[in-house]
Formats: C-alpha cells, structure tokens, sequence
C-alpha cells in the first residue's frame, strides 16, 4: 500500500484516491507537428519500468488533484529527477 | 525431426511396469546455435503457440523461442485460465470463437491432456446500462455463432444456488444475467507443455533460462538479431511475445508503442466440496470465479490503480475484491483464502491487442493481450501466418500497430472480464 502524500491532509491511504494518469507532455498544436507527433502524443503514455511522473486525487478526503513521481516496480514514491536538490 | 513419443494408456501401462522410470524427455534441451531463420522472445503461450504453428504450418523449423525464466512460468502460469468469446466488436469476436474452437481441439491435437472443461459463464448484472452493453454484445456475438442469452433473476440465482445476496434492498439488486454456453477451463501448464512437446519433435528449440537484453539493427535499420546473457544471437525473424515487458524490449529498438503495463490479481481458496459448476462473472460488483477441478474457488479481482510492474496483490484491492464478492456470495465469509498474486499485462489504448510487424523490417510484435490466455491458440496461428508470409491473417487484420497512426481505434469492452 501507498502513503500518498496530500498537500492538505498529509500521507494518506492510497484507497482514499482515484488515479489520474501519467503526466503527458504539452498538448502540441496538431497543425504545428507532424501526424506521426501528433498521434503518438494521443496515443501513448510513459510505460517506464521504474520512476513515473503522475497525477493523483484525492476524491475521498479533501478532493485535491497532486504530483508524485512512483516506481513502477515498487509503488514507493520517489523523487523525481527535478525534485532533488 | 524426431518421433514424438506417444501418451496413451498403452504407453502408461508399459511404463507403469518400469515403475515410470523409462519415460523419455518430453522437450530436448539442445545447445544454443549462433543463428536461426525466427527468434521468438517469451516461452509463455503466445510464443509457444507461434512456434507451434510456425512449424506445423509453414514448414519453419529453424526456429528457436528463448526465455528468460521458465518455460510457461510467466503470465500463462498466473492467469485464471477463463476461455471465452463475448466480446463486442466485429473485428474480435471472429478471432475468439477460433481461438475457442482451436483450444476444445487442443488435447487431440497435442496428445496432452489439457483437461478442457467446458463450462458455462454467467454474468450476473446488477445495472440496466451494464444490462444494455451485455444485449449489445448478443446482437453482434450472433452474426458470428457465439453464443450468449439473457435470463431472468430467478434463473440466475436457480443456476447458481450460492448467490444469495444481491436482493431486493441491496444497493445494486441482481436484476438478471447473461449466459455464454461457449466459456470453459482448462489447464495451463498443459497447454505450455503440450506445445513444447509438439515444437521439439517437429525440430523446433526452446532455450530457458536465456534472457534478452537488447534487439540488435543491422546497417540498414532491420532487425539482425538478440543479444542475450548468453550471447548474440542472429535472425532475419524476430517476434516479440513478452506480454507485460513489451515496451521495455521495444524501447531498445528505438521504437514507443502505446502500451501500458499493469498489474493483474487473482487469488485463491482452500479445496472445498462442489458448490459452483459455472464461471460466474459479476461485472458491477467487479470480481469473478470459478472452482477447480480440486474444490478450490479461482477467484480474479481489479488491477492495480497505475502502471505497474509488481507481482503481488495491494491489501485494499485485495479487501475491495474480497468485501464485493461477500456482498453477493455471503457464505464465502467462511473461506480460507491459501494463495494470492499478480501478473504484469499490457493493454493498448483502445484494449484491443496489436499484432505487427514494426517499423523495424523484421520485428514483429503481439501485445496487448490483457485477458489473452483464451487468445494463445488463435494468436499463435495468426502471427505464425504474419511471420511466415509476410502479411496479416484474416482474423487480425484490423489490430495493426498502424491503427494508432490513424486514430482507427477497435474500442473493446469484452476485454475485461470483471469490468
Ligand atoms: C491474475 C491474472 C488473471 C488472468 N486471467 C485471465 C483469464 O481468466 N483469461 C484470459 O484469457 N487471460 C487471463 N489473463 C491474461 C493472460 O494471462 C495473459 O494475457 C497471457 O498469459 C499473456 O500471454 P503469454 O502467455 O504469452 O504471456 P507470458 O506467459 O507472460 O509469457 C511471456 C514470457 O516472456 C518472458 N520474457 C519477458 N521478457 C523477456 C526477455 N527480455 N527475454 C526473454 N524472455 C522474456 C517471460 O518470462 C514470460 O515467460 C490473466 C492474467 C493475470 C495476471
Ligand atoms: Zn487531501
């Protein structure tokens, strides 16, 4: 189980939240990038075996939307390459 | 190629007197060469079923299937071995009544028994609009001679006694069911067995305990070959059957395939006396089971929320799994759950699988295959043909990794079983 950090209600229980997916890139101007950039952006989603960046909710406790980066091949939250420091 | 030693009660009872010491190898495990025409990546049944058929029908022989752990130790050996064909989309259902059919086949064809037991599945509905989804299916699922038929509440609880809850003042009341008389279950080591069996007489090789690290490109951008812990290995052929660890595999090839991997989790039950002789499939409460052949409730549950690479069950998907089915099998409150696990998957965008050669000349994928363990025989047969010819088989022709290019989704809600 994951302890998720909220930014309200501090390390929650990770049955309190619903998943929000990864973080995708910049929705791009579909006239501005080729086909192939446009529908893969659609399409695919990061599918690392290892950290992910990701967006989390908090629908069950203050209902809050928030950021973590997870190991795939663990579930711990970690910190993601431009968190440290 | 060399005779395949034959099972039969003949061949039990010779061997029986020897007190089943002169039994011969089921599989050789012949040293690995520098080269063959098709390397096929993953032991599991997808890669064992292309093997299979590779050879049986097309002749290609100089073939091997490497595998990094054991020969069906992946996800073929974690699943909860439910046959099926309600799906939902012209494009599936085809390819499923053949994979349906190739699997009642498969204990005559292999001379293994796989202990196919045909048994019915019954969804039981607890919503109009999962009701309407379900009727949707049985219009499409006719065209195509699978079967599916809605019945009646009081049916529903006839047919399985042990479904007490669910009634009048539940949250969600069981309003009536679907029956798919086609649903069976078999056993999956014999199925990975029985192929290998089959592939080594027919001269094929599997290679456990060979990992690859990294798809090799020539000069000119195809495919030239695996490199593996035990060395590079050359084909002009390669086909990727990892399931969950596709993209991982094809990143090394420079390739994004718009796959995501999760985790998938079942558990099971101590032994106890017949009590349920069907597949039951509860799509609103969001778990399914059937009892094995020993007495034991197979009991599959949700995935984990987000991709995943873990094998083991979270311990409020377990309770959320465990608290629905209680809401409408009370008595299973007296269950004693032995076991529980996951299982890496991956699934495409629109839940449908791809079966592709890749921008990489002579790379081939099959992916995608969330609950494919009903699709082994049928997947296997069809990527033999891609392989072998060139060009896609009929039944897969629309599940191209080219769709995505053109946004020409097969959405699937027959995928899941569970939701
Ligand atoms: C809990 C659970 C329940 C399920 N229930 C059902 C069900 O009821 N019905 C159904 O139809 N489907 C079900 N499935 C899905 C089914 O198990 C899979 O879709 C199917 O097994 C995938 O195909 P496979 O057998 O070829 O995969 P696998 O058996 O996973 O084969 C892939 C093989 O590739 C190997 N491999 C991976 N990476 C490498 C590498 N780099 N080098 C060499 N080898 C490698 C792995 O070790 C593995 O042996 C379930 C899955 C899970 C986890
Ligand atoms: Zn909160």
């Amino acid at each position: 189980m994951m302890n998720i950090p909220c930014p309200f209600c501090g390390p929650r229980n990770e049955a309190e939240f619903a998943f929000g997916g990864p973080v995708k890139p910049h929705r791009p101007d579909p006239n501005a990038v080729s086909e192939v950039e446009w529908t893969q952006y659609i399409t695919t989603v990061p599918n690392p075996l290892g950290p992910v960046e990701e967006r989390w909710w908090h629908v069950k406790g203050c209902g809050t939307w928030l950021t973590i980066w997870r190991d795939t091949r663990t579930h711990d939250i970690v910190e993601g390459p431009g968190d440290a420091g | 190629m060399h005779d395949m030693h034959n099972y039969s009660f003949a061949s039990l009872l010779r061997h029986g007197i020897n007190k089943h010491t002169t039994w011969p190898k089921a599989w050789r495990s012949p040293p690995l060469r520098d080269s063959y025409d098709v390397v096929i990546i993953g032991a599991g049944g997808h890669g064992l079923a292309t093997a299979y058929y590779l050879a049986k029908e097309h002749g290609l022989t100089n073939i091997a299937v490497v595998e990094r752990g054991w020969l069906g130790g992946g996800n073929i050996a974690r699943n909860t071995i439910t046959i099926r064909s309600n799906y939902m989309r012209d494009e599936s259902i085809p390819f499923y009544v053949k994979s349906v059919a190739l699997y009642e086949a498969m204990t005559r064809e292999l001379n293994f028994n796989t202990m196919h037991s045909k048994r019915t599945m019954i969804d039981v509905i607890q919503n109009y609009p999962m009701m309407r989804d379900r009727r949707r299916r049985q219009h499409i699922m006719d065209i195509y001679g699978s079967t599916y038929e809605q019945i009646s509440e009081a049916e529903v609880r006839k047919r399985i006694p042990a479904l007490t809850g669910g009634g009048p003042d539940a949250r969600l009341p069981v309003i009536g069911g679907m029956v798919h008389t086609d649903a069976a279950v078999n056993r999956h080591d014999a199925v990975a067995w029985g192929y290998a069996r089959a592939i080594d007489a027919m001269g094929g090789e599997i290679h456990q305990q060979t990992a690859v690290e990294s798809l090799v490109r020539g000069a000119d951008g195809a495919i030239e070959g695996v490199q593996t812990n035990r060395g590079l290995i050359r084909a002009k052929k390669v086909a990727v059957a990892v399931s969950g660890h596709t993209t991982t595999l094809t990143e090394t090839a420079g390739l994004t395939l718009p796959l995501r991997t999760m985790n998938l989790t079942a558990f099971v039950s101590e032994p106890v006396k017949p009590l349920v002789d069907v597949i039951v499939n509860c799509p609103d409460a969001g778990f399914y089971f059937s009892q094995s052949d020993k007495g034991e409730m197979v009991i599959g549950g949700a995935p984990d929320m987000g991709q995943s690479f873990r094998r083991d069950i979270k311990q409020h998907v377990f309770e959320d799994t465990v608290s629905a089915m209680l809401s409408l099998f009370p008595s299973f409150k007296k269950l004693k759950l032995m076991r529980q696990w996951g299982g890496h998957l991956d699934i495409a965008k629109d839940a449908s699988p791809i079966m592709d050669e890749t921008d990489v000349p002579g790379l081939f994928v099959t992916a995608g295959w969330w609950g494919g363990y009903k699709a082994i025989p049928a997947g296997g047969l069809t990527l033999a043909h891609l392989v072998a010819t060139g060009r896609p088989h009929e039944l897969m022709e629309a599940f191209t990794l080219k769709r995505f290019r053109h946004l020409d989704y097969v959405m699937e809600t027959g995928t899941t079983t569970a939701r």
